[in-house]
C-alpha cells in the first residue's frame, strides 16, 4: 500500500516538471499546406497542462507580460474546467488572446519567469492562452456586452495592428468613442499582411477584430494617414481630442548589392504581402507570386522563418535560409527556428551576400555569399561578423528574399512638422507612456521602437491608452 | 467603398470614370495617384488622378482596360461600387513658373499628364504639349490639353492623325527649329518615356518622369515599386512617382514591369474566356 502511494506520488512530481506538448501537423505534410501547424490542446490536456501551475503568491509570470495578463487566475480557471471563464479573465487585460496565445515569444517573458522552469519545464502558458481563446471563440457564449456610458472624448488611432487594436481596445471599455483608421482594404496589420496563414489562421484576427468591432470600435480602411488627412486635421478639422500612431514599421531595408533590384528578389514584405494579404498561395490568384523552385531568404529573424517556410508551402523544392552571424545569434524565437528546420529548410550560416546574380532577361539565378566569422560583440551585444577574403561562393536559386528589418514609414513624420523624429527616423515617444513631442500626440510599436514583436507593441498600446485615458479625463 | 457617378470610353480600351471620394478629392494635388481594387477577387492597382473637384466631391481616373482587373473595373456600372479606393498617394508634381515648359505623353499617359499641363498652365507658364498615340482613335483628352496648353502637337504612328510619327520626332523638330524649354515632364509606356527622356536630358532640359511600376500597398511597405535613381533604390509610391530622368535606370525598370508578363496574359485570357461562356 506505502509503496504504491509512493509510486503515485513519484509520478506526480514528474508529471509536475515536464509539459504537456501541443500535437502538431506532421512536418513532411504541413511544409506542403498552409494549415496551422499546431493543433491545439483537447480539453484534456488543457486541464492536465494547467494543473502543474503552482499558483504563486507573487506570480512573476504576470511580471513578465507586457500586458500583465492575469496568469495565474486564469490557468486556475482553465484546471476547474470553467473554460469561458478563463478566456474572459485573459480579455481583461488583452484584447488579443488568440493571437499572443500563437506569436508571443512566451519563452522570453512569462515563462521565462515561472518557478517551474528552474527545475523542470515552466508551465505553457501561451499554450494555455491560445486554448482557452480558441475554446471562448469556437464553443463559449458571446462576449460580455460592455454597457459603458460614452465620456464624450473621440479619439484617433492609425494603424490596426497589434499596438492600434489594443490601444483602441482598451479605450473603448473606458468610455471612449474610438476610431482606428487602416490604410490597407483589410484591418490587422502585421497580422494579416505579414504573419502566415500556418502560424497565426487569418479567421482568428478577424474575429478578434469583430469582438473590439462588437465593442463599438469603428474601423475606417483604406485611408492612409498624412496622405487622406494629417494628424493636425485629425485634431482640428475631424475634431478627435487625441490620436495614437501605432502605424507599424514600414520601408523594407535592402542590402544595396549589385542585382538586388532583379526580377524575382523580394522584400519579405513584399513576398508576405502578396502570399497572406493577396492570396496569393490559393490556385490562379490575382495577385501572383514567383513560386520559386530553390527559393533563398536572407535574414535570421521570424520574418525570414516565415518567409522560408512560405517558400516551402509555395512549392519550392529547396528553401535556403542566409545569415551573416551563427544560429545562436539569430534573433528568431527558437520554435520558428526548430519548426523551420524539421520542415527541411536549408541553413546557410556565417555567410553574407555580396551579389545577386541575373540571366539576361532579368530573372534572378544566383546569390553570390561570402563566408563570415565572428569577431568581438559589437553594440548590439552579438558577435560581429567579418568576411573571409576569397571565400565566395554561389548559391543557385530562381527566387530571392531579403528578411534584414525596415526602415520607419516616412507618411506620418513628413506630414506631421511638429512631431519630434528620432535619428533613425522613428517617432520620438516615451516608451513608458507613449507620449510624444505634439500635444495629444501618442505613438507605440514598430514606428516608435523599429521593428520588434506583437506583445511588446500590445503593451505600448496599452501604455499609451493610460496616458490618453490620464491626460483627457482629468 | 468609392461609387462610380459617370462612366465613358474614351478610345478603344481606354475608359474615364468618374468616382465619389470627397476626401481625396479634398486633398489632392497633380501628379498623385490612387490604389484601388474594384473587387474582392482583383488585385491592387494604381491609377493616376486625372481630374478632381473637390467642392462636388469626386475624381477622375483614367485607364486601360488590358488586364484582369482593368476589365473588372470596365465592367461595373454607374452606380456600382470600387470595392476599395485609397489616396491621394504619392507626392504631388513640383509646379511652378518655369517659363517654357514641354508636356510630353504618350497613350493613355495623355491623363495623368493632363492635371500637370493644367496646374502649369494655371501658373503662368507657356506649355507646349506633345501627345502621341498608334493611331488617332487612341488620341484621348485633345480638348481638355488643348484648352490648357499654350500649343498642342499631335503625333500618330500611323499618320492618322497630326504628324506621322513618335512624340520624339516631334520634339527633335522643334529643338532643330531652335526652340529651347526650361522644364520638360513626361509620361507614357516606359519604352516610350525612355526615348522621349534621353532627347529632352541631352537637350539639355531639366526632365521629370513620372513612374507607373508595379505595386502592392502603395504607402512604401513593400518595396515592389523601387527603382534605381542616380544609384540607389527609390520606392516610387512614397519617394516618387516624378524622379529626375537624367538619372533612372530605365532598362531595370522596364524589366520589372515586365516581371509578371506571363501572369497577367494568362489571368486576362481567364477573364475573357469566362466572360465569353457568360454572354
Amino acid at each position: 500500500m506505502q509503496i504504491r502511494e509512493c509510486a503515485v506520488s513519484v509520478e506526480s512530481i514528474n508529471n509536475r516538471f515536464s509539459r504537456v506538448e501541443m500535437k502538431e501537423q506532421d512536418p513532411a505534410v504541413r511544409s506542403r499546406n498552409f494549415e496551422e501547424v499546431p493543433y491545439g490542446y483537447t480539453e484534456e490536456e488543457a486541464k492536465k497542462e494547467s494543473s502543474r501551475c503552482l499558483k504563486c503568491k507573487n506570480p512573476l509570470c504576470v511580471e513578465g507580460c507586457p500586458v500583465n495578463v492575469k496568469i495565474p487566475e486564469f490557468i486556475g480557471l482553465l484546471a476547474e474546467g470553467k473554460f469561458e471563464e478563463a478566456a474572459l479573465k485573459i480579455k481583461e487585460t488583452n484584447a488579443l488572446p488568440a493571437v499572443c496565445g500563437r506569436v508571443c515569444p512566451q519563452e522570453e517573458q512569462c515563462e521565462k519567469r515561472c518557478i517551474l522552469g528552474k527545475k523542470g519545464e515552466s508551465v505553457a502558458i501561451g499554450n494555455l492562452e491560445r486554448f482557452a481563446a480558441d475554446w471562448q471563440r469556437e464553443k463559449g457564449g458571446c462576449n460580455p456586452s460592455v454597457n459603458l456610458t460614452k465620456n464624450g472624448k473621440k479619439v484617433a488611432v492609425i494603424g490596426s495592428g497589434p499596438a492600434g487594436l489594443t490601444c483602441a481596445g482598451e479605450l473603448i471599455k473606458q468610455g471612449f468613442e474610438v476610431t482606428v483608421f487602416e490604410a490597407l482594404h483589410e484591418a490587422g496589420g502585421v497580422l494579416v499582411y505579414g504573419i502566415p496563414e500556418f502560424r497565426l489562421p487569418k479567421e482568428i484576427v478577424k474575429s478578434e477584430i469583430k469582438y473590439l468591432e462588437e465593442l463599438g470600435v469603428k474601423i475606417c480602411k483604406n485611408f492612409v494617414a498624412g496622405k487622406t488627412a494629417t494628424i493636425e486635421e485629425l485634431l482640428t478639422e475631424e475634431k478627435f481630442d487625441a490620436v495614437f500612431v501605432g502605424s507599424g514599421a514600414g520601408l523594407p531595408l535592402f542590402m544595396n548589392i549589385k542585382g538586388e533590384n532583379s526580377i524575382g528578389v523580394y522584400s519579405a514584405n513584399e513576398y508576405l504581402t502578396r502570399s497572406n494579404l493577396m492570396k496569393a498561395f490559393i490556385d490562379n490568384p490575382s495577385t501572383p507570386i514567383m513560386k520559386g523552385k530553390r527559393v533563398v531568404t536572407v535574414g535570421g529573424g521570424n520574418v525570414a522563418m516565415d518567409s522560408a517556410r512560405t517558400a516551402l508551402r509555395l512549392g519550392a523544392e529547396k528553401s535556403m535560409i542566409v545569415y551573416r552571424r551563427g544560429e545562436a545569434e539569430m534573433p528568431a524565437r527558437g520554435a520558428e527556428i526548430h519548426h523551420a528546420k524539421e520542415e527541411g529548410v536549408e541553413f546557410h550560416l556565417l555567410c553574407n551576400p555580396v551579389e545577386i546574380l541575373a540571366e539576361q532577361n532579368g530573372s534572378v539565378s544566383a546569390i553570390k555569399c561570402i563566408r563570415m566569422e565572428l569577431g568581438e560583440a559589437d553594440s548590439s551585444g552579438r558577435r560581429k561578423p567579418t568576411a573571409v577574403e576569397g571565400s565566395e561562393f554561389d548559391l543557385e536559386c530562381d527566387v530571392v528574399v531579403i528578411a534584414i528589418g525596415n526602415s520607419p514609414n516616412p507618411l506620418i513624420p513628413e506630414s506631421t512638422p511638429d512631431l519630434q523624429i528620432s535619428k533613425r527616423g522613428t517617432i520620438a515617444a516615451d516608451e513608458s507612456d507613449g507620449r510624444t513631442s505634439k500635444k495629444f500626440v501618442y505613438a507605440g510599436g514598430d514606428i516608435v521602437t523599429g521593428a520588434a514583436t506583437v506583445i511588446l507593441a500590445m503593451g505600448a498600446g496599452k501604455a499609451a491608452a493610460k496616458s490618453i485615458a490620464s491626460d483627457l479625463l482629468s | 467603398m468609392a461609387q462610380i457617378l459617370k462612366k465613358e470610353q474614351l478610345s478603344g480600351a481606354a475608359w474615364r470614370f468618374r468616382l465619389n471620394a470627397p476626401a481625396i478629392a479634398k486633398k489632392r494635388k497633380a501628379g498623385q495617384f490612387i490604389i484601388l481594387r474594384p473587387l474582392a477577387d482583383s488585385e491592387r492597382i494604381p491609377l493616376t488622378i486625372a481630374n478632381a473637384d473637390a467642392a462636388a466631391g469626386w475624381i477622375e481616373i483614367i485607364f486601360q482596360a488590358v488586364g484582369k482587373t482593368t476589365m473588372q473595373l470596365r465592367d461595373l456600372k454607374v452606380m456600382d461600387s470600387v470595392l476599395d479606393l485609397a489616396g491621394p498617394l504619392g507626392n504631388p508634381t513640383h509646379v511652378e513658373n518655369f517659363g517654357k515648359a514641354l508636356c510630353i505623353g504618350g497613350g493613355v499617359g495623355a491623363a495623368p499628364l493632363y492635371p500637370i499641363i493644367s496646374g502649369l498652365f494655371k501658373a503662368g507658364n507657356d506649355v507646349t504639349s506633345i501627345i502621341g498615340a498608334r493611331s488617332s482613335d487612341l488620341i484621348i483628352l485633345k480638348d481638355d490639353i488643348a484648352a490648357s496648353s499654350s500649343r498642342l502637337f499631335i503625333a500618330t504612328d500611323d499618320g492618322s492623325q497630326g504628324t506621322k510619327g513618335f512624340v520624339s520626332d516631334v520634339f527633335k523638330s522643334l529643338i532643330q527649329s531652335g526652340e529651347h524649354f526650361d522644364a520638360a515632364f513626361v509620361i507614357g509606356p516606359p519604352v516610350m518615356m525612355k526615348a522621349a527622356c534621353s532627347l529632352t536630358v541631352a537637350a539639355g532640359i531639366k526632365t521629370y518622369a513620372s513612374l507607373n511600376p508595379i505595386m502592392i500597398d502603395g504607402t512604401g511597405m513593400c518595396g515592389c515599386c523601387r527603382v534605381t535613381v542616380g544609384g540607389q533604390t527609390r520606392f516610387a509610391c512614397v519617394e516618387g512617382p516624378e524622379f529626375d530622368a537624367s538619372q533612372i535606370e530605365w532598362d531595370e525598370m522596364i524589366l520589372r514591369l515586365g516581371g509578371y508578363k506571363e501572369f497577367e496574359n494568362k489571368a486576362r485570357e481567364e477573364h475573357a474566356c469566362r466572360l465569353e461562356s457568360v454572354q
